[in-house]
């Protein structure tokens, strides 16, 4: 069966989706991460969708379940690269992907990870700097 | 069905053709000496008989949609287009083709020997010439739309220009109403120069925007929300008082996005969150600054 | 208005919901809608064609390209022979967290593209027909 590679990069897990996921792959990407953060304790989850030209309700809900699954298992989630045309389609859905955090790229997306653990408080905002 | 006397009459007579239209054309006014030199408009004319002449050989004069006559069907459309530019009206270069009439006409009246079929021949001939005038008409109108399409659009790219005012980050002022196109177009190109930049915040200046309705709200909410999914943030700025009023007075929920009244403080703010400051530089001794 | 080309897939499987999605994008491609533009049709394709499968039970999708005067277009139709939806109204206004039916589904659809239709009898089925213009 086909899976998506999750890599470990010290303590967080980078997720790269390439394809237009079918549904049997992208729930059997939530069942893998949530196992991933238990078993390696990652702190943080990077997933890049920068190749990613369609995210509808599904996606949407399951980046959302993937967030919330990992706060449980104390570890934030941050999705990066969103294309502008599938942000505008989103907005226009309706899907604001609450508890999502979100940023540019994986390099500001690993500092915004690092940052929320040294300040290690449970943060609402989406992709918001705090300091 | 008999066959038309219009393939044959185009053929021997085409320079008398040629020479009786242009000159009809010229006293008709459906020249304009202004904007067409005569060799063209006699070039052009010329070019349009050949075309007709060929297409007419085929014996097919009934309709003008088929494979036959599509070089003149380009032909005129070309003409058409290319008039249009020159500042011909839709009528004058209709007249192009409805003027070469007459001078056919007068052949027929002369070649075609009973009335009855004489009638005949004037109805398929005026048919045809209807139908290329009419397409004369519809390439111009649809080009003069194009023309229309381009300008908006121009106009749209050129109200919503994106400055960076510091390295990451973006201002956005926006000058006049918001209505649902003008906000994709802003959106588009807010987004697309939060990706070029690399910037992670973009302070919308809303001063310039007379009122703001819950419609106009739900638009800049929108906007906000696609800017933050693609992780930046935004501060709205230039919000006078009686649009703050008109805000609460809505029940409009701008959600947790800061807001300043002025660019300037949403500018400081913007620095802020980018962990940048201002420091006044300290003049050396003696430099007389 | 004259229908220039037309193609019909079924939607069976989830498998099928990336076919339709591939499907939509290459023809929109095909008409140069610019990349917004084939993102929203493509992702109300994916609502919709969702819809058919987990609501309607299966059914099928044509896609259409239309030639309106001076406009061309992509026209969708979903169609199912499932359950039917029994208030258009309230299915049409049903936010993401509603537990039951398409959630955002049809609403959304209906925002991302320039027109829509709907036609749903309980018991016989559901036709959703939405198109989107270059």
């Amino acid at each position: 069966m086909e899976r998506i590679p999750i890599l470990q990069m010290g303590e967080f897990l980078l997720v790269t989706i390439q394809v237009d996921m079918h549904d049997q792959l992208a729930n059997t990407l939530q069942d893998d991460l949530t196992n991933k953060i238990s078993t390696s304790g990652a702190r943080g989850v990077l997933i890049d969708i920068s190749s990613l030209e369609v995210v509808d309700s599904f996606i949407g809900r399951i980046l959302g379940n993937i967030a919330l699954m990992s706060r449980v298992l104390d570890a934030e989630t941050v999705v990066v690269g969103m294309q502008p045309a599938v942000a505008i389609t989103l907005v226009e859905l309706g899907l604001s992907l609450p508890g999502v955090r979100t940023a540019l790229n994986v390099d500001k997306g690993m500092t915004l990870l690092r940052r929320s653990l040294t300040s290690h408080g449970s943060e609402a905002g989406d992709g918001d700097p705090e300091e | 069905m008999a066959t038309s006397r219009l393939p044959v009459i185009l053929k021997q007579y085409e320079s008398d053709l040629l020479t009786e239209w242009v000159k009809e054309m010229s006293a008709s006014g459906g020249h304009r000496a202004n904007l067409m030199r005569e060799s063209e408009l006699r070039e052009q004319a010329a070019e349009f008989l050949r075309l007709l002449q060929a297409a007419a050989q085929t014996g097919q004069l009934e309709s003008i949609q088929g494979s036959e006559w599509e070089p003149v069907r380009e032909f005129l459309a070309r003409i058409s287009r290319s008039r249009g530019i020159q500042g011909f009206t839709p009528s004058e270069t209709a007249n192009f083709v409805f003027s070469l009439k007459g001078p056919l006409f007068a052949r027929l009246r002369r070649e075609v020997p009973s009335a009855e079929a004489l009638v005949g021949e004037l109805w398929t001939v005026s048919s045809l010439f209807d139908r290329m005038g009419l397409l004369t008409m519809e390439t111009f109108q649809k080009a003069r739309e194009e023309v229309i399409n381009r300008q908006q659009r121009e106009m749209m790219e050129l109200s919503t220009p994106v400055v960076t005012l510091w390295d990451g980050v973006l201002a956005l002022p926006l000058i006049g109403t918001l209505d649902s196109g003008r906000t994709q177009t802003v959106m588009e190109a807010l987004l697309q120069k939060i990706v070029d930049t690399g910037s992670e915040v973009a302070i919308i200046d809303i001063t310039g925007v007379p009122t703001v309705d819950t419609l106009t709200a739900q638009h800049l909410i929108k906007t906000i929300t696609a800017t933050r999914l693609m992780g930046a943030d935004c501060i709205i700025s230039g919000i006078r008082p009686q649009i703050a009023q008109t805000i609460v007075h809505l029940g409009v929920d701008l959600g947790d996005v800061a807001t300043k009244s002025t660019l300037a403080g949403a500018f400081q703010l913007a620095l802020q969150k980018a962990g940048l400051t201002v420091t006044k530089v300290r003049s050396a001794p003696g430099s007389g600054r | 208005m004259e229908t220039l080309r037309s193609e019909l897939f079924g939607i069976r499987s989830s498998s099928d919901l990336v076919s339709v999605r591939q499907a939509v994008r290459q023809w929109a491609i095909e008409l140069t809608m610019s990349l917004v533009d084939q993102t929203k049709i493509v992702t109300a394709a994916s609502e919709l064609a969702r819809n058919t499968l987990d609501y309607g039970k299966g059914g099928q999708v044509r896609l259409e390209l239309l030639h309106d005067g001076a406009r061309k277009g992509l026209r969708l139709s979903f169609e199912d022979q499932g359950p039917g939806i029994p208030d258009i109204a309230q299915a049409l206004k049903d936010g993401y967290t509603s537990g039951t039916g398409m959630g955002l589904g049809l609403g959304g659809a209906k925002r991302l593209s320039h027109d829509f239709e709907i036609v749903s009898r309980v018991g016989e089925g559901t036709r959703v027909t939405i198109t989107r213009w270059k």
